[in-house]
């Protein structure tokens, strides 16, 4: 109950970056150059909610609030949702779907190759984000399938620090932040992989005991 | 106590009409003020724009210019509010809010190097050694956007003429004002201060090179670069540097700032050039402020007469 409740809240909140723009939109907020503006924020809101969505499990695990693990996909999907509205404004409002020029940016400008990638792993994610999904791929293989995650927040934030020009202040302060949620995951695995080999180790030393 | 006779209130009591007319508007502007901090940006934009009107001294006399393009201008809010000026702020809304207390006077600009005799000229001198003129150019970012500007000046050259540079002079340099007190940005290193912006002799002395000191028939708005910029309508808008207060003449090719920060994507000439590629953009279109649709860049921005000073050399490599 209270979880349909959180839920419904972040669905809410999750919604106000959008509700912003149009708001602003509708009333002459957008600045001097509105399509850059929405650009910009979509473009923000997308990298804080995949970098939202990988503190779930860190959040989860220190604070021992396991019903976290509930909202972790609607996180994600809104990271899809904002991602989506970003490349529709660089392929409309940019490019005004001229593909020919979009195809011809993807192949030769590197910051516009990793942030199309980067949107694009996102999509098998999206897809598979049904409980369906999990059954049918079994919990392992749909773990690492959406691993694919990492890849994602690590190209946006190379998309972000490719694209600005001289000051690289907000891109350091994603790629910070990302580098603390994915060294947490370099760390679960490095202290699981000590523990693996150490099980085997105190049976030989009991062994030993017996034999002495 | 609480319940008694009114007292009388003496006359010097009585608040004049102007001051409790005064009071209200003061909490007026209280009101949006707090409600513009409460509700952070998205309210404070809505609201600023009709209080930033135009508060700068008109400049009379202007004289009109055959270098003027007919094209329709930029909104006076939209130059005030969108641009770069890394002294003050990286976000092109930034400057106008943080050069607002900027001191423009006194102000002097030092003029040595290769010359006769080195000046250190009073702004305001310099603003008088030839009639204004107001000329409508197109400006063009070497970000992909564009604007067109009434700026008010003459032309540079009437300013290099008097200086008397010595033959060897082929290069001048122009300084932006260091002082990071007043110039919040100048506190970070996003780039080597103080700014710096050099052009070839011949291309400082061309007529459309522009001594800018206004713009929509006012004194220059502090963000802008006042008191005193160049405005160079054929080359991306970083080379023309803002709140000049040296000009040096040289005989070697001076370092400009933007190629110092990132030599493969700034030159030392930077003229618009749709052929030339930014390393990580394309030149080839350009969003004009106000309008929907990109439209194509022009090679000089349009400026072909500039042509003939960059004849025979190539400018895939002189970028």
């Amino acid at each position: 109950m209270t979880l349909r409740f959180t839920k419904l809240a972040l669905f809410l909140a999750a919604l106000v970056p959008l509700a912003r723009l149009a708001w602003k939109a509708l009333h002459d907020g957008l600045g001097a150059n509105p399509i850059e503006f929405i650009t910009h924020s979509t473009g923000d809101w997308t990298l804080i909610l995949v970098l939202t969505t990988l503190s779930i499990t860190p959040l989860r695990r220190i604070t021992r609030q396991y019903w976290l693990i509930g909202v972790r996909r609607m996180t994600g999907l809104f990271a899809f949702f904002y991602g989506t509205l970003h490349f529709l404004t660089y392929i409309w409002l940019d490019k005004f779907f001229d593909i020919h020029e979009m195809l011809k940016d993807i192949a030769k400008r590197r910051f516009i190759t990793v942030g199309f990638s980067a949107f694009v792993l996102l999509i098998p994610l999206a897809l598979t984000s049904t409980a369906w999904s999990i059954r049918r791929l079994g919990g392992k293989n749909w773990q690492r399938l959406h691993r694919l995650i990492y890849f994602t927040g690590i190209l946006a934030v190379v998309h972000y620090a490719w694209l600005v020009k001289a000051d690289l202040r907000k891109p350091i302060e994603y790629g910070v932040v990302l580098s603390i949620l994915l060294l947490y995951r370099v760390g679960v695995w490095v202290g699981e992989k000590r523990q693996q080999p150490a099980i085997p180790a105190p049976a030989r030393s009991r062994a030993e005991v017996t034999k002495a | 106590m609480l319940i008694g006779k009114p007292a009388a209130i003496p006359s010097s009591e009585i608040t004049p009409k102007a001051t409790y007319l005064n009071r209200r508007s003061f909490l007026a502007g209280a009101a949006i003020a707090g409600a513009a901090a409460v509700t952070s940006v998205a309210f404070r934009d809505f609201v600023a724009p009709s209080l930033t009107a135009h508060a700068n001294a008109k400049i009379d006399g202007l004289q009109k210019s055959p270098f003027s393009t007919t094209e329709k201008e930029t909104p006076y809010k939209d130059v005030t509010s969108y641009n770069n000026f890394y002294e003050f702020s990286t976000d092109k809304e930034g400057p106008a809010d943080l050069a607002k207390n900027f001191k423009t006077r006194p102000w002097t600009v030092t003029i040595d190097g290769q010359v006769k005799k080195k000046h250190v000229l009073d702004v305001d001198a310099i603003l008088k050694m030839a009639a204004p003129e107001e000329r409508i150019y197109r400006h063009r970012c070497v970000e992909g956007w564009s604007i067109v500007v009434p700026w008010v000046g003459f032309s540079l050259s009437e300013l290099i003429k008097r200086a008397d540079p010595l033959p060897k002079a082929k290069f001048v340099e122009f300084t932006t004002l260091y002082d990071p007190k007043q110039m919040p940005g100048q506190r970070t290193s996003v780039l080597k201060w103080p700014y710096v912006e050099g052009l070839r002799m011949d291309e400082a002395m061309h007529p459309l090179a522009l001594l800018c000191f206004g713009m929509y028939g006012e004194v220059l708005p502090n963000q802008d670069g006042a008191p005193l910029r160049i405005v160079l309508p054929w080359k991306y808008g970083f080379k023309s540097a803002k709140s000049i207060v040296r000009i040096r003449f040289t005989d070697d090719q001076p370092m400009n700032t933007w190629q110092q920060s990132a030599s493969s994507e700034y030159g030392f000439y930077s003229n618009v050039n749709p052929n030339v590629d930014h390393p990580r953009w394309s030149q080839a279109k350009e969003r004009r402020l106000g309008e929907f649709l990109k439209r194509p860049t022009l090679m000089f921005n349009g400026y072909d007469q500039v042509a003939s000073l960059y004849s025979g050399m190539d400018l895939k490599k002189n970028f």
